[in-house]
């Protein structure tokens, strides 16, 4: 983004209800995995989804944001920005906007970042490990992430294409999500019990929010009300389309029916995809790379459940694979005319796909390897992995003491603690 | 012929289900139950409001078994059901006086005798 002078009033109010669209997210996300895990596990997988709104979005205030986006080297920022020093109503040095709004809409990326690494590890992670972990890792592994492509760190200089967070956001947390799901290990019941879904509607109405909180996360990326978020507003409705018929269709030429849960499967990487791409591609390429976008995910998902990584809820294939395949798929079909930055390899810039390669596999490497090292600590001071015995009774009871569906037969008042 | 009545762990039931099918026992009704023995209450927390939760869930399985099957029956569900903890659950083994297969009309030992089922579609 240019440096611009002066607060733009329009790019202000439409960063405002950016922001809140993409805070609105994280309790989407934790719907559309709530609803695909066992019902004594409901109220555990949502709230790993809503408790990163507190642990992660503090952390990003306190010094996630720092470590991103102040003035640092090439690999992490600095500590100009610390405790939110400085981070005032002047107008930010990313676009027509008051700093602190930037702050604010940058850490709900930060807060669904962390999130989505929880669908690989629900049903058998104990919570407190959790949040730990999710905190520490926006600190460590988000922040410095964030600073390449997006602070000025070393993919921003090399010139990877990111318009939303393809890499920084869902290659990062499913780099993250496979290795703490190998590191954990499977659920005890994972491929000796059939584990069921316990709320399909819930998937179905976590996957409308998300689309409708996706708005706000591509085409609030483009900093402003204009043109370029108008692209990647349009692009982020028409590439879930394509994503979705062609998903739906696989559905039925394998095998007969189209599924609920498959349709809600390809609206998010459909929307994974795209994110990447959103401001730099022309609207027809969004419905081919929407459309393209399921094969490579529906395929990894068909294949994960044939091995034995217990990767719950398919961050890999949902996050890992749409967010390369957008990413690469942003140099094939980056477009100068519409974005005015650079083309990509179908323009005659063939470099551009090299770069976004580089991007996703320096990503990964990184994530995987310092979310390993995390995780190791961590362990050292807490345990990881619920017993047997506490995933048998279920996450909602042995972590939080509460269920989700209550019927209260057989309750009976206590006197109240503490009184 | 005897009716065997089992009150189980929830989470218990897939296993119990495999060994019984295992065992060659065919032909069963499950319910969900709530019941309370001698497991320790669960507490939970609403908003300040404590409560024990004094009725737990269980599944109440009943199978009607001929006499030589009653064994192998309670035997899978023994060790299927198992975690040796309090609160594992029953097994009754109750007398039959008679049992009609509501098909055919046939009673008693061929009522409970499985038939093979062919194939619908």
């Amino acid at each position: 983004m240019v440096n611009t002078p002066t607060i733009n009033s329009a790019d202000t109010a439409w960063m405002l209800v950016s922001t809140a669209l993409v805070l609105m997210m994280t309790p989407a996300l934790g719907f559309f995995y709530g609803g695909m895990v066992r019902t004594k596990n409901a109220l555990n997988t949502l709230m790993m989804s809503f408790i990163s709104l507190g642990f992660v979005g503090l952390g990003w205030a306190l010094l996630g944001y720092s470590l991103a986006f102040a003035k640092g080297g090439s690999w992490l920022g600095g500590l100009d920005y610390l405790f939110l020093k400085d981070v005032g109503l002047g107008v930010s040095s990313q676009g027509a906007i008051p700093h602190l709004l930037f702050m604010a809409y940058q850490a709900t990326f930060a807060i669904i970042t962390a999130a989505l690494i929880s669908g690989a590890i629900v049903e058998r992670m104990r919570f407190v490990a959790y949040v730990a972990f999710i905190t520490l890792w926006m600190v460590f592994v988000y922040s410095p992430v964030a600073h390449w492509v997006w602070g000025g760190g070393w993919l921003s200089t090399l010139g990877a294409l990111d318009f939303a967070g393809g890499t920084v956001v869902h290659v990062n947390a499913a780099a993250a999500a496979v290795v703490t799901a190998s590191l954990l290990g499977a659920r005890k019941d994972f491929a000796r019990l059939a584990i069921l879904p316990q709320n399909v509607p819930f998937t179905l109405l976590g996957t409308g929010l998300l689309w409708l909180g996706w708005f706000g996360f591509n085409a609030g990326s483009a900093l402003g009300a204009n043109g370029v978020a108008s692209l990647a507003f349009v692009n982020t409705m028409l590439a879930p389309m394509g994503t979705l018929v062609a998903w739906t269709t696989i559905d039925l030429v394998r095998t007969g029916k189209v599924t609920a849960i498959g349709a809600a499967t390809g609206i998010v990487v459909g929307l994974v995809a795209v994110t990447p791409a959103a401001g730099y591609i022309s609207p027809m390429s969004a419905i081919v790379l929407g459309l393209l976008a399921a094969f490579p995910s529906y395929y990894a998902l068909l294949w994960r459940a044939r091995t034995r990584l217990d990767d719950s809820l398919d961050v890999l294939a949902a996050h890992g694979v749409g967010g390369v395949f957008g990413a690469l798929m942003t140099g094939v079909l980056a477009d100068k005319a519409w974005n005015g930055v650079e083309n990509g390899l179908l323009h005659g810039n063939p470099k551009q796909l090299w770069i976004q390669f580089v991007a996703c596999a320096a990503t990964v490497a990184y994530s995987a390897a310092a979310t390993f090292i995390l995780l190791k600590l961590i362990g050292v001071f807490l345990p990881l992995k619920a017993s047997d015995r506490a995933q048998g009774v279920g996450m909602d009871v042995t972590q939080h003491g509460e269920e989700a569906y209550a019927r209260g037969e057989g309750a009976v008042l206590m006197p109240a603690e503490g009184a | 012929m005897k009716l065997v009545v089992a009150i189980i762990r929830p989470e218990k039931v897939s296993e119990v289900l495999v060994a019984l099918y295992r065992a060659e026992v065919r032909g069963m009704t499950l319910t969900p139950v709530q019941g309370h023995g001698a497991e320790s209450e669960q507490v939970e927390t609403y908003r300040g409001t404590r409560v024990k939760m004094e009725l737990h869930d269980k599944v109440r399985l009943e199978i009607g078994v001929s006499d030589h099957f009653v064994e192998p029956t309670v035997k899978a569900i023994l060790s299927a059901a198992k975690t040796g903890e309090v609160g594992d659950g029953k097994i009754f083994v109750l007398p039959v006086e008679t049992v009609y297969r509501i098909r055919t009309g046939e009673k008693d030992q061929e009522a409970v005798t499985p038939v093979a089922q062919l194939p619908s579609d």
